[in-house]
């Protein structure tokens, strides 16, 4: 079995559950976009993943349950983008790229020459070579984003977790970005869970849609399965109206004024 | 590559600052050799160099016994004080953090107070002087117990902030408990600060052979943990992500800085402002990175202590100022001028 498993995850804070018996299969390289309302859940099932908080359950990678790994391990296996990363301002793009190859380098060594190659080799695969010497806080917040994309796939994991990827870039730089990790999955297999807010992207660049709601999961499959008016108006108390577009199928989400009609 | 290019000027250039810090100190006192002779008495000392400097047995005592010592346990010192703020700095992600955050300096000042008070008498005639040991245990103490409190707290993480408050708390603590015991003995408050000012005018190689084994533990542990520091400048999350331990990272960067900094305090008293200032200056010339950082802080650490004591010793004629005092009289200005000029920087 390959991919990413979840089995009856629990993630709770003090006595608060935010992620309640959440069970799924990714396969290897499948995207599983993750939507839901704000406090749904996301956020704490990719920290899950990423070792960040403790859950129950069983998670594990290629059929390796994550919690008998190493945390150097864990990296190994899986990298994790932060919503919000902090890119220490006068660090240059190339070293903090190499960051990502830390689960590689020895306890105190340096990094060798290959670990040097692997980030020169990322740097060039995602056209960020005029940026490698640049320092971050010079940087514009999209350039900056590649530049943490880079530093995850730097990491050479199987498995890529992105918590809103995008929220702070506009519409091209969105785009950009996802294009990126769409192409970067299928040229090494990578099996990418995002936790995304805007919908019809979610619907877009993900195979599939997975809907939490106060922790539980209330909706998987395809985007035309996922995003019905009505699921959107009861979960996220919001008044929308859905379109297919005749020609590809895509999933199109559109905010209408007024108020929804309450569901429960 | 072209910053690897520069790093590379500054080490030579801070290897230059320390070699002429070394040679000045050891050529400027009171009594002694022509100043020009020194450097020529130095060079026949060492081994294959036979140099005729033209000073006297006396003169090259007044050298040796009196004057490296000094310069020596200046560099130590110095050198400890700055890689140890340096360290704390990168651990705590904070720049405005020196090696004392925890209670280092409280917990030093409180032994050597209590050795000074209460056990001044039966200890007078021992052949180990007892403060600088006192002051050692005690600042070892002092963080030892600031950790077991800061990092009792599970909710919020190892997160570094419950360290720095139980640091703040505990530091309060014993400093109260300092001015009551030195309220009680009044007769020993003169005493009791020329040490918490700090001081190297009575160094011997005694005292350097006191401290080295703990300094050079602490330096080599910390120049080992550089990588470390620099990887958990992304967030202590997002190092963890990435396959650090964090907790356990903090904790052997602030035992090692802490054992340092309780042997350099032991021997040399509080030398405020040059584990906050000097990795600054450092910062200016080279960056943020702790690759860099940790070794070079250790260099101009220590030649800006040799050179902070120059002054001292002749300043005010027969009594002499003591260092602390001239390394804040330096160090408080351009700590002012820092916070207002990187103030945007420091906020992050
Ligand atoms: N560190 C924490 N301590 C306590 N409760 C938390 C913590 N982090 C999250 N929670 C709670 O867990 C629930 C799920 O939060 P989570 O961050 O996973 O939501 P999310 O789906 O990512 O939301 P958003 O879309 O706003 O990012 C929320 O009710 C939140 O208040
Ligand atoms: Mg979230």
């Amino acid at each position: 079995m390959s991919g990413l498993t979840f089995d009856t995850v629990d993630v709770s804070y003090d006595d608060r559950a935010a992620v309640v018996g959440f069970s799924n299969e990714v396969a290897s390289g499948e995207w599983v976009g993750l939507i839901g309302p704000n406090g749904a859940g996301k956020s704490s099932l990719l920290r899950a993943v990423a070792g960040l908080t403790d859950s129950d359950g069983v998670i594990s990678v290629d059929g390796r349950p994550l919690a008998a790994m190493s945390i150097r391990e864990r990296a190994r296996h899986v990298a994790y983008v932060a919503q919000n990363p902090i890119t220490p301002e006068d660090m240059s793009a190339f070293d903090y790229v190499l960051l990502g190859r830390w689960p590689y380098v020895g306890r105190f060594g340096a990094e060798s020459s290959r670990d040097r190659k692997a980030v020169d080799e990322v740097f060039e695969r995602l056209r960020l070579i005029d940026f490698r010497e640049r320092r971050l806080g010079e940087l514009s917040g999209g350039e900056r984003q590649r530049i943490v994309l880079a530093r995850a796939l730097a990491q050479e994991t199987s498995v890529l977790l992105l918590d809103e990827p995008t929220s702070a870039l506009d519409i091209g730089h969105q785009q950009q970005a996802l294009e990126l990790v769409t192409e970067l999955r299928c040229h090494q297999q990578l099996t990418v869970v995002a936790a995304m807010h805007d919908l019809t992207l979610a619907g877009i660049y993900s195979d599939r849609l997975v809907m939490l709601d106060d922790g539980i999961v209330v909706a998987d499959g395809s985007a035309a399965e996922v995003l019905t008016a009505e699921r959107l108006g009861d979960v996220y108390h919001v008044c929308v109206t859905v379109d297919i577009d005749p020609d590809d199928g895509a999933v199109v989400v559109v905010p209408r004024r007024g108020f929804p009609v309450d569901g429960s | 590559m072209t910053s690897t290019g520069s790093a590379a000027r500054w080490y030579v250039a801070a290897v230059a600052l320390l070699v002429a810090s070394i040679m000045l100190g050891a050529s400027i006192g009171a009594a002694g050799p022509a100043a020009w002779r020194v450097p020529l008495a130095l060079l026949d000392h060492l081994p294959l160099i036979s140099i005729d400097a033209g000073i006297s047995e006396i003169d090259w005592n007044i050298i040796w016994k009196i004057r490296m010592p000094r310069v020596v346990l200046g560099m130590l010192v110095g050198g400890m004080l700055s890689i140890g703020g340096a360290s704390y700095q990168g651990v705590f992600r904070n720049p405005l953090v020196d090696p004392y955050l925890l209670g280092a300096a409280a917990g030093a000042g409180l032994g050597a107070i209590i050795v000074l008070t209460i056990a001044r008498d039966t200890t007078s005639n021992w052949t180990v002087d007892p403060v600088p040991v006192a002051a050692f245990c005690g600042a070892m103490l002092t963080v030892f117990v600031t950790y077991l409190v800061g990092s009792g707290y599970r909710g919020s993480g190892q997160s570094g902030t419950t360290l720095v408050l139980a640091g703040v708390a505990v530091t309060a603590f014993v400093t109260a408990v300092q001015t009551y015991i030195l309220q009680r003995n009044a007769d020993v408050v003169r005493e009791v600060f020329a040490w918490i000012l700090g001081r190297l005018s009575s160094a011997s190689w005694s005292d350097v052979r006191l401290c080295l084994p703990y300094i050079a533990v602490s330096v080599i542990i910390l120049f080992a943990m550089r990588r470390h520091l620099d990887l958990l400048r992304v967030g202590d999350e997002e190092a963890n992500a990435l396959g650090m331990s964090v907790g356990r990272t903090r904790l052997i960067v602030v035992a090692a800085a802490t054992l340092g900094t309780a042997a350099a305090v032991g021997v040399s008293g509080l030398i405020g402002f040059v584990g906050l200032v000097v990795p600054h200056v450092v910062r200016l010339a080279v960056g943020s990175s702790y690759r860099n950082l940790i070794p070079l802080s250790f260099l101009v650490g220590a030649s800006f202590l040799i050179l902070a004591d120059i002054p001292g010793r002749t300043l005010q004629g027969g009594a002499e100022t003591p260092i602390g005092v001239v390394t804040a009289f330096l160090g408080a200005p351009f700590f002012i001028y820092l916070l207002r000029t990187r103030a945007a920087q420091v906020a992050q």
